[in-house]
């Protein structure tokens, strides 16, 4: 008995003629020219406006609300620092963040359940998922509206089982619970895509080399399905983040969120700068934390 | 008398409507190696799946090495399994995956690396511990497999078709290497296969299975000489089988008349097939010999060449049969057409029920 024969490592560039080299080439110019439309799109509609936005957070606002693109300085960005603003700053990190543990919390044993059901049911549960979507985004948060506002059903509830009357309008807890609601599918969806993927032998496989549930979630599922983890997570933080609509709608005066102080900066302050440095950084961060997922998802991939 | 590794009693599975494994019983010897043989879906996986914990019993009682395991999960059970298509994990290196039993089962970091490493290297592949397994060839994450659940000294290893997916040079090579790892580690190996060939040669006993039930527990030897039916017969190695009735104890009446001599215990007029081994036959000129109760008429048909040996098709009167007659120098040539009888010795024949 031998021991199996371990290929022979080749050099790749050794071992392909130059036809092949020039006919990869080829392929590269084709995909170019394919891809050019979708370049165009995003130098237009992207990088420009990107450019306009730096350029003005780094302008003067002048006294009757216009800017001044003459004296350049960093004083939008000074004003950051300031406790009202880095409150702000926070508060929506701090939101988006809770926001997005609690999607993947609740989506990751849905997607494995959904998982291991049979084509059918998946289809059909699916379906249950996107339907949301079938109505407008603004309507829906008028509707949570109602359910937690004043005598709406959540306090009927509420009262009913004798916890007294409870109003969530209006509080950080709705907007959390809008926002979760709002961008759950976003979760689910990805976080489905990678766990249907994964061979169930080796979760079997897991349990017969000793692992128990738990263990066999923690090193086996877990790191499998990392791609959709990191996936859901920034398809809903990065939303959460500078999410508007929810917050104006349930939220009240003491939970405004970056996005609203944006929108306020640019129309009532009439600070164009500010809301140009404002809007940076929040870009800036969804940026970071789409490099960041994506080198650590690329391991995993 | 010992107590058996693992023991099966009435053992059914049954998934909605469809009976996968069909009141089993079943006992398999520590130190054994036993076969599990039947043709697709008759339920050799499902019924090794019981023992790993995967399925649970519908019906029956389950044991391993005297405990009742029916319910019990699979990391609960002494025993490991090599899967089907080995499913090693494809985000781990082979270290990481052979050490992975070790480390559920809580043995510190650097014990468990250390015996790991030892298990690559009797599994011979010392040197690759830090690949990806998807970086390995068939028969190196066979390997894999095999080392990932030796390592964690099962009392039983189950094998679901391990060389299935491997070419027939490699396959040999690993038939030879189970064998030997088995004698070595001295634990039963219940090997699953549909390949006739590989559990008469590997194993000590054989089950074979049908339609999810068990038609023959024997050694190879068994088996094959002394088939309980048609289809275990015909399943092992190849046959004829010519039908007839038993007329005494000795003699059995073929479909055309002809009178052969056959020992068997069946009753008088049970229809039986009598199982003549294409290479247990011979071929003569009619004529040569009086009907002695061992030979038959026929007509060649067609003749196929082997190489080593010739199989002759013959057309018998109510059907054909093929004969195999080693390719000797000066072995007799017979053209299509030729009118020869068949001939055999005495207990080359085994009778088996017609059903
Ligand atoms: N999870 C399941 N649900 C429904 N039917 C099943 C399931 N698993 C197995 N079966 C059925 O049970 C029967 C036995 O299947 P099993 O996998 O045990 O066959 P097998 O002998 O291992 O076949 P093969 O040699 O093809 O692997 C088959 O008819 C199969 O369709
Ligand atoms: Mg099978």
């Amino acid at each position: 008995m031998t021991a199996v024969e371990m290929p022979v490592e080749q050099d790749v560039a050794e071992a392909t003629p130059e036809f092949e080299a020039a006919a990869a080439r080829h392929d590269r110019r084709r995909g170019f020219l394919l891809a050019l439309p979708a370049y165009g799109y995003l130098v237009l509609f992207f990088a420009i406006p990107l450019i306009i936005v730096v350029v003005y957070s780094f302008a003067t606002r002048n006294r009757f609300g216009g800017t001044d693109l003459s004296g350049w300085n960093l004083d939008s960005y000074q004003k950051l620092g300031e406790p009202i603003v880095r409150d702000i700053l926070f508060r929506s990190l701090w939101l988006a963040i809770l926001t997005t543990v609690i999607c993947l919390v609740i989506s990751y044993p849905f997607a494995y359940f959904l998982s291991t059901r049979s084509p059918t049911v998946r289809n059909v549960m699916l379906v249950f998922v996107m339907i949301p979507f079938w109505t407008n985004f603004l309507v829906r948060n008028y509707a949570w509206r109602v359910i937690l506002g004043n005598d709406g059903t959540l306090t009927k509830i509420t009262e009913a089982i004798g916890l007294g009357e409870q109003e969530l309008l209006f509080s950080q807890t709705a907007v959390v619970l809008g926002l979760v609601y709002g961008y759950m599918p976003f979760m689910i969806l990805p976080l489905y895509a990678a766990i249907e993927r994964i061979d169930h032998r080796l979760l079997e496989a897991s349990r017969d080399l000793y692992a128990n549930g738990f263990q066999s979630f923690r090193h086996v599922l877990l790191p499998l399905s990392m791609p959709g983890v990191i996936a859901g997570s920034i398809l809903c933080f990065v939303p959460s983040l500078g999410a508007y609509v929810t917050p104006e709608i349930l939220g009240g005066a003491k939970t405004t969120l970056l996005g609203s102080y944006i929108v306020t900066q640019f129309l009532t302050a009439r600070n164009w700068p500010f809301g140009a440095a404002l809007s940076f950084v929040l870009m800036a961060i969804m940026l970071t934390a789409t490099i960041v997922y994506f080198r650590k998802g690329g391991r995993t991939l | 008398m010992t107590t058996p590794a693992v023991e099966l009693k009435g053992i059914t599975k049954r998934f909605g409507a469809v009976v996968a494994v069909d009141s089993i019983d079943l006992e398999i010897a520590d130190g054994e190696f036993f076969a599990m043989l039947g043709p697709s879906g008759c339920g050799k996986t499902t019924t090794l799946r019981m023992v790993a914990g995967l399925d649970f019993p519908t019906e029956g009682s389950l044991k391993i090495f005297g405990d009742e395991v029916g319910t019990l999960p699979p990391n609960k059970r002494p025993v490991n399994t090599v899967f089907q298509n080995y499913a090693l994990f494809p985000h781990m290196t082979v270290l990481q995956n052979v050490a992975f039993g070790l480390k559920m089962q809580g043995v510190d970091k650097s014990a468990a690396a250390s015996q790991a490493r030892e298990m690559i290297e009797l599994v011979q592949l010392g040197g690759l511990e830090d690949r990806k397994s998807s970086q390995m060839s068939g028969g190196q994450q066979q390997r894999v497999a095999l080392a990932r659940a030796l390592v964690n000294h099962p009392k039983v290893l189950l094998l679901d078709e391990p060389l299935g997916a491997l070419d027939l040079k490699l396959r040999q090579e690993m038939q030879g290497e189970l064998k030997r790892l088995q004698r070595e580690l001295g634990i039963s190996f219940v090997f699953v296969t549909h390949d006739q060939e590989e559990a008469l040669t590997m194993s000590d006993r054989i089950a074979v299975m049908h339609e999810g039930q068990l038609l023959q527990v024997g050694s190879p030897e068994e088996i094959y000489e002394h088939p309980v039916n048609r289809f275990v017969a015909d399943f092992i190695g190849q046959t004829n089988l010519l039908e007839g009735t038993i007329e005494d104890s000795a003699t059995v009446c073929l479909a055309n008349g002809v009178r052969v001599k056959a020992t068997s215990s069946y009753s008088t007029g049970a229809k039986v097939a009598l199982s003549l081994r294409p290479e247990r036959a011979h071929l003569s000129m009619r004529g040569d010999g009086a009907s002695d109760g061992s030979s038959i008429d026929g007509v060649i048909e067609r003749m196929t060449y082997l190489g080593n040996a010739r199989v002759y098709s013959v057309r018998l009167d109510w059907m054909e049969v093929e004969v195999r007659e080693e390719n000797r120098p000066g072995a007799a040539l017979y053209e299509p057409g030729t009118e020869i009888s068949i001939h055999w010795d005495p207990g080359a024949v085994w009778v088996v029920a017609d059903s």
